[in-house]
């Protein structure tokens, strides 16, 4: 290591702790911005030696990052991995610099900084889950994001892990020079109705999709069957796994499949990668039960409309009540036109509190989705107010956006 | 006409901001006044129906530039439009049915010609954010919404502007959009008639042909006075 990166590393530890103690962040940007500061160069350096996995796409990094590190752990070593999901260089810096010098890691990416990644730390595997419409107001078109994938992707030498159902991951992911496909499912298909290669129009049929000029689904490696609850993933070797996970969801168990296929490129089998993972319980405060004001609630994160349709598949059928908070800052992106694109109607009949800075867009939202609701601006008060509609022993359910969902986080503990 | 019929065209090419929302907005206030109506997703892979009321939403550069050839080859929306039927275009639809506008390349793009506007890209930065529009159609007043483009449109003479610019960019010259009869285009994208009944009601009663009973409104309302004040500060209060 060079000497002006341990100096960094040395600051950006010392800046961590201090942002922690003092309450300023989660300790890992801010450091991460020192060290990068001191040593323009250390990302590099950091990632010299050492086995780098990168998670990105636009739905799932966090969770899918966090069961890729609980399975590399099984081999003993102790993994680095930036758990609060600050996933871009000043994030990764602090990752890096958190642990031994050759501890592997695993990082959780930005989708638009993935190519940047990619030169820096020269990863070994890059395990890409989806691509879609985000943030709209700040970001790339997503098109453009899966052509900068397949830009930087032609020039590495890393293995990519990439999910063979999704159109655009298919063109950001098959320029790499190894691939590993797998079937792991796309429920939102508004973003790949053109081509990205020709600009034609995309068809899916039968679990396949194809475009006319010749662009369409890779054959495979790992394919999943679904049946209720239960996700059974299929190697080409004939193994099968029947995916048992402590947290819920089907888009949980496929992304642990994909998690799986990545943990065997680095090593580690599968049956030992799912065992582990289905120890995972709470991600980052994720799906987890809060005690807000005293009131259990499970705290749920949807950033954009493909996350929305996870989390609805997930909540449909519940009957409890349940609190939506919006809100439309930077980090949110500033504009919520996309409430528009998701299909609020499967709420159904429930007590529903509309809730969060933009809870005005939301209420015209769920009124034309004909749904019954209140408005409580305040997200803490919109727990309280749910709480009196819910059955004893039932807890209300909150699905915020990012900064939402983190202002609520901050202020509940663990129940 | 027995059913009013509202058609969303080619959602799944057109639609990035959440501009389906329009077609259910005026769906749903039509319903409200026990008017029969139906609303069609008309997807590009079907031929384009013949209805009262076309939604036409944003979408990006490669979908765009395919969802103009098919309209163009169908004919069926120019057909419609000369026998009367309403169109709001927004965003990337409305630079579909103006005269020309620039693909991803820059390479000039013929539009549908429905109305007299060019657009071509905007040499400064990308108009992003809040924008308001004091609208110039009767009984419409303050428009508020979010854009998001990468071009700038001039209108030719037979297009009236929708409006002039409080806040934000439009078409560049200070004003937005374009009128030419029943077809109305905007750079306001996304669900613009949530936060804008009168127009969507506007809308409603050229389809229609006739005047419509008010609705209970608040939370539109609300959302309307939230956003202009958002923009403008108190003097929303008073201008909208
Ligand atoms: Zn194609």
């Amino acid at each position: 290591m060079r000497l002006r990166t341990r100096l960094a590393v040395e600051a950006t530890a010392a800046v961590n702790q201090l942002s922690r103690h003092i309450g300023t962040g989660s300790g890992t940007v801010a450091g991460g911005r020192v060290g990068l500061a001191i040593a323009p160069g250390a990302l590099a350096d950091l990632g010299r030696g050492r086995t780098v996995a990168v998670v990105s796409g636009t739905n799932g990094k966090t969770t899918t990052t966090r069961l890729l590190a609980a399975a590399l752990e099984t081999s003993g070593a102790s993994v680095v991995t930036n758990a609060t999901g600050s996933n871009m260089p000043a994030g990764h810096f602090s990752a890096l610099a958190s642990g031994p010098r050759e501890a592997p890691a695993v990082l959780e990416t930005d989708e638009g900084y993935l190519p940047a990644t990619l030169r820096e730390l020269s990863p070994r595997l890059a395990l890409l889950l989806n691509l879609s419409r985000d943030q709209l107001d700040r970001s790339n078109e997503v098109r453009m994001v899966a052509k900068r994938w397949r830009d930087a992707l032609a020039g590495s030498t890393c293995t990519v892990v990439a999910n063979a159902d999704d159109p655009l991951v298919v063109f950001g992911a098959r320029s790499a020079p190894s691939v590993l496909w797998v079937a792991a499912g796309v429920h939102w298909r508004a973003d790949a109705g053109g081509c990205p290669a020709c600009g034609g129009r995309i068809r899916f049929a039968q679990g396949t999709w194809s475009c006319s000029c010749g662009f369409a689904r890779p054959v495979p490696d790992v394919a999943l069957e679904e049946r209720g609850e239960e996700t059974t993933a299929m190697f080409a070797d004939g193994r099968r796994f029947t995916i048992h996970l402590a947290i819920p969801g089907g888009f949980n168990r496929r992304n642990a499949v994909m998690a799986a296929a990545a943990a065997e490129v680095l090593g580690v089998p599968a049956d030992r990668a799912l065992e582990a993972m289905g120890k995972v319980e709470g991600v980052a405060g994720r799906f987890s039960v809060h005690s807000v004001r005293g009131v259990p609630t499970r705290l749920l994160l949807a950033k954009n409309p493909a996350g929305w349709d996870e989390l609805l598949e997930l909540v449909a059928g519940d009957t409890g009540p349940i609190v939506i908070a919006i809100n439309a800052r930077v980090a949110d992106g500033r504009d919520p036109s996309w409430l528009w694109d998701v299909p609020f109607e499967r709420l159904g009949s429930r007590p529903i509190v509309a809730s969060g800075e933009r809870s005005a867009d939301l209420s015209v939202r769920l009124h034309y989705a004909g749904l019954e609701h209140r408005r409580v601006k305040d997200p803490l008060e919109a727990v309280l107010a749910a709480s009196r509609s819910a059955q004893p022993g039932v807890s209300v359910e909150f699905i915020g956006n990012y900064t939402a969902f983190h202002d609520l986080l901050a202020k509940s503990p663990l129940a | 006409m027995t059913v009013l019929r509202i058609a969303v065209v080619y959602p799944d090419l057109l639609g990035t901001y959440g501009d389906g929302g329009n077609g259910l907005v005026l769906f749903r206030r039509a319903e409200r006044r026990g008017i029969a109506v139906e609303l069609i997703q008309a997807t590009s892979d079907a031929a384009l129906p013949a209805v009262d009321l076309y939604t036409l939403g944003g979408g990006e550069d490669g979908p765009q530039v395919l969802a103009t050839e098919r309209l163009g080859e169908a004919g069926t929306l120019a057909e419609a439009v000369a026998n009367g039927a309403v169109v709001l275009a927004v965003c990337a639809g409305y630079q579909i049915v103006g005269a020309r506008f620039p693909a991803a390349d820059g390479a000039p793009v013929d539009g549908l010609g429905l109305l007299d506007a060019i657009t071509e890209k905007s040499q400064g930065r990308r108009p992003v954010g809040e924008i308001v529009v004091e609208s110039e159609l009767e009984g419409v007043g303050m428009l508020t919404g979010f854009e998001n483009h990468g071009g700038l449109t001039t209108l030719g003479p037979s297009a009236s502007p929708l409006g002039r610019v409080c806040i934000g960019i439009g078409n560049g010259d200070g004003t937005d959009g374009a009128c030419s009869g029943r077809v109305v285009g905007t750079y306001l994208h996304g669900p613009v008639l949530a936060r804008n009944p009168a127009l969507a009601d506007l809308l409603l009663s050229w389809a229609t042909g006739r005047a419509l009973a008010p609705l209970d409104d608040h939370r539109e309302l609300d959302l309307h006075r939230e956003r202009l004040e958002a923009s403008l500060g108190r003097r929303g209060r008073r201008r909208g």
